[in-house]
């Protein structure tokens, strides 16, 4: 760390980490947005990241504009710090060189703001560590998020021969217009995706409605009511939140198979609000405890019923709460693919969890199964997006689980 | 003057709250018993029976009735004929009997000395069958003028059997042997230490990038909100859907992550990711780190930004650097929530079956507990010991349980 504290050690270093970092970034970038080859070179990162470092320290703005064209320059003759591979096209290279010499750059100005050439004070040079964290930390986290979602989409837009040829190779002819969405077509025409779609629907918002049916009540008793082995029951709930699925699913599938159950929705709706239940009641039984009970009080001093004052000011007042707790059940049900799985087999009866675990077989093209996963996951991304903060709040509320 | 002291015991007020109390919870407390007390003691129960998947179906008496020889024309003999087996090729029946109408229009000719024939109806007596036990019945008839005439066919009758049979789930077998073959040999062994790994790994590493990724966004700026919804896609998407998108990626003949660290001059040839034993289960933990550190990032930025920044602006007067700060400042008082954190996510690691079992299957070295338990009881078909390992799971659980109450008591929050 004490060597550290020489600006003429901290920005080479960090000048060939961050240049290292933004080669692989871009390499990576290029390579899945074109499919050509591209890729990272230490040594070139070395070199040339120490040289962008020592330029972008505290200065004239000149300085990193001029490194980063030399860079950028050199990477488009082949020994810069990405390597740009035979016949890849003209703007593809330019591009590629250009955004890494000049991200690099740009970071390093950022990164480097306070930085002097000789000794630094501690402040300084953990500002400026921090800072190449910082950077490092956005894009990795926005690349290990976004990557397996950009897969999923494009190759549900492909066809099997050109996954094959070139597994890199995520751009699409756009020529081919409505042509694109031909797994997305045949899903919905043969493999009857619009009834799962349907079938997940009515099963999800079914389950929130009967969850809530069940878990209102009891939140309001555990959290207001005063009765004996309230604490006993209030941590039985937890306790029973923490059973797996997988020891119940057993016993409900034995259960199911005697009923004759199995193979009905009716007996994955009878299912699916229990699992949920004992989430839904922690979430607003704690929701419930941070209401003003003076309010209550009052309505119980003008003479209405305890059933009335839940009605008509508890539930009003926990609308939010009902929100992300609805959304949270919600996001439960239509994810679930334990219970689905082992008791549905009728594929008339699928929902879409089952449904793409159907399609997961050698006889059908990856792209049906990616364009399953997209129809399965954009429904919850888009009321998860347009209701982000109920979410973020339902989850928090008291939701660990899995 | 009366005597005025505070009344004692529970008043008629208190009573009534209880009961209101104990009338609200009622659904609740009947579903959840229906559905997760009921099944646990289920659990136990099947987990000392040899039961096998075929087992679940009592053994009952399979009957097929045709007419053999012509019936095409007054006189002509044929026979009718009951073809009948047990359904359990080892379980007995016992006390087996069929009842059957004879159509009108053919006569009995000769009996079979089990059955006696009263008006048009049969009644046979079969004794008792072994396992596997099959037999043909043949009632030789005679064929009349009333028989060509109507429409009715011995078939069209269906045949009545009786049978009793002892379903394995419910009579007095019991056994130990689930028990030991779950203990037996190094598998046993193998799976636990499997289960341990990917739950210590998988849950220090969730909570090591949720840390991280916290730190990323505990401050406003542009794009935060975003970046903030962004990064809470893994959690929110259907796990089948993301854990094909990883196979499809990570797949060894067509998938990006092998082409591209072939093209970057990583590795030579391509890598099975999922197929390979030590590295399958790095993969399925890296997977569950992936998919769970937007929980614990979440929590912990909540908890993050309740703390008073009065306290950093304090430290950063005092001289203390950032790096300082975050150790004796900002650790202290995250330390609550990551280890409730931790003890959480460490009991829902140990229960995770969806993700593996999509990935893998349970191959490659990745099997835990959990996928042994549907390994045991659908793959091998013995639901006994299945529930054998369910029963050794739902022990972990119980430890596990006791130990985060008496911890979660002095913590805060949940």
């Amino acid at each position: 760390m004490k060597y550290l504290r020489f600006g003429y050690v901290t920005a080479p270093l960090l000048g060939f980490l961050w240049t290292f970092v933004i080669a692989l970034t871009v390499a990576i970038t290029m390579s899945f947005a074109t499919g050509s080859a591209f890729r990272p070179s230490g040594l070139g990162a070395l070199i040339w990241g120490a040289g962008l470092g020592f330029a972008c320290l505290p200065g004239p703005m000149w300085k990193p504009i001029v490194a980063a064209i030399i860079v950028a320059a050199a990477g488009l003759f082949g020994f810069g710090p990405i390597v740009i591979g035979q016949g890849v096209s003209g703007l593809s290279s330019v591009l590629g060189a250009g955004a890494t010499a000049g991200f690099a750059a740009l970071g390093l100005w950022i990164i480097l703001d306070d930085v002097d050439f000789g000794a630094i004070n501690r402040h300084v040079s953990e500002a400026a560590l921090i800072k190449f964290f910082t950077g490092f930390g956005y894009i990795f986290f926005t690349a290990i998020v976004l990557i397996p979602f950009y897969v999923m989409v494009l190759t549900s837009l492909k066809n099997q021969a050109e996954l094959i040829q070139n597994p890199l190779d995520f751009s699409i002819d756009l020529s081919k217009g409505w042509d694109l969405f031909r797994s997305y077509d045949e899903l919905f025409r043969q493999f009857d995706f619009g009834i799962y779609l349907f079938n997940s629907f009515i099963i999800s918002v079914l389950t929130v409605f009967i969850t809530l049916l069940f878990a209102v009540p009891g939140a309001y008793a555990v959290a207001r009511l005063r009765f004996r082995g309230r604490a006993a029951f209030s941590r039985s709930i937890l306790l029973i939140y923490m059973v797996p699925m997988i020891v119940l699913a057993l016993p409900i599938y034995i259960a199911f198979s005697m009923l004759g159950l199995r193979n009905s929705l009716g007996g994955i709706i009878m299912i699916y609000p229990v699992t949920t239940i004992p989430v839904a009641l922690y979430m607003l039984q704690g929701y419930f405890r941070g209401l003003p009970a003076e309010i209550e009080e009052a309505g119980l001093m003008d003479g209405l019923s305890r059933l009335k004052v839940i009605w008509k000011i508890t539930l009003p007042l926990s609308l939010p709460a009902m929100a992300s707790v609805s959304l949270y059940v919600f996001m439960i049900a239509w994810n679930e693919f334990l219970l689905a799985f082992m008791l549905l087999d009728d594929p008339s009866k699928f929902t879409l969890t089952r449904g793409i675990a159907s399609l997961n077989s050698s006889e059908i093209p990856r792209q049906h199964l990616m364009a399953g996963s997209v129809i399965a996951t954009v429904p919850i991304m888009a009321l998860f997006l347009g209701l982000e903060r109920f979410m973020t709040k339902g989850l928090t509320a008291g939701s660990v689980k899995g | 003057m009366s005597d005025l002291s505070p009344p004692k015991g529970t008043g008629p007020l208190a009573r009534l709250e209880a009961h209101l109390a104990w009338g609200l919870l009622a659904p609740t407390i009947s579903a959840v018993a229906l559905v997760v007390i009921l099944p646990l003691l289920a659990i136990f129960w099947i987990s000392v029976k040899p039961v096998s998947l075929s087992d679940l179906r009592a053994p009952e008496v399979v009957i097929r009735e045709d007419i053999r020889g012509d019936d095409e024309a007054v006189g002509d003999a044929a026979s009718i004929r009951y073809r009948l087996r047990n359904s359990s090729q080892d379980q007995p029946i016992r006390g087996v009997t069929i009842t059957d109408t004879i159509p009108e229009g053919l006569t009995v000719s000769e009996i079979d000395p089990r059955c006696t024939l009263n008006g048009r109806d049969l009644f046979c007596d079969l004794g008792d069958w072994d396992g596997g036990f099959r037999e043909s019945l043949m009632i030789p008839v005679t064929v009349e003028q009333a028989y060509l005439d109507n429409a009715l066919r011995p078939q069209d009758s269906t045949a009545q059997t009786t049978g009793r049979a002892s379903s394995m789930l419910t009579n007095g077998t019991f056994t130990f042997d689930n028990f030991k073959r779950v203990f037996d040999g190094d598998e046993f062994w193998s799976v636990l230490w499997v289960t341990l790994f990917y739950t210590v790994f998988g849950t220090i590493g969730a909570l090591l990038f949720g840390l991280f990724a916290a730190l990323l966004l505990n401050k406003s700026f542009k794009g935060q909100g975003i970046l903030r919804g962004l990064y809470l896609f893994p959690y929110v998407s259907p796990v089948i859907a993301v854990a094909f998108a990883w196979i499809l990626l990570f797949d060894p003949f067509s998938g990006s992550a092998n082409a591209l660290l072939i093209q970057m001059g990583v590795t030579q040839e391509a890598i099975n990711f999922f197929g390979q034993r030590p590295l399958a289960l790095i993969m399925v933990t890296l997977f569950e780190i992936w998919r769970y550190f937007p929980l614990s990032f979440l929590f912990i930025l909540a908890r993050m930004q309740s703390i008073d920044t009065d306290m950093y602006e304090a430290a950063d007067m005092d001289g203390a650097s950032p790096f300082q700060q975050f150790w004796y400042l900002s650790v202290p008082q995250l330390l609550g929530i990551l280890s409730v954190l931790f003890l959480l996510r460490f009991i829902w690691t140990f229960n995770k079956f969806d993700d593996i079992f999509l990935l893998t299957g349970g191959n490659a070295g990745t099997r835990t507990l959990t996928v042994n338990v549907y390994e045991q009881a659908f793959a091998v078909s013995n639901i006994g010991a299945g529930a054998a390992v369910a029963v050794v799971i739902f022990g972990c659980l119980l430890a596990f349980s006791f130990f985060f109450f008496r911890f979660i008591s002095q913590e805060e929050g949940l």
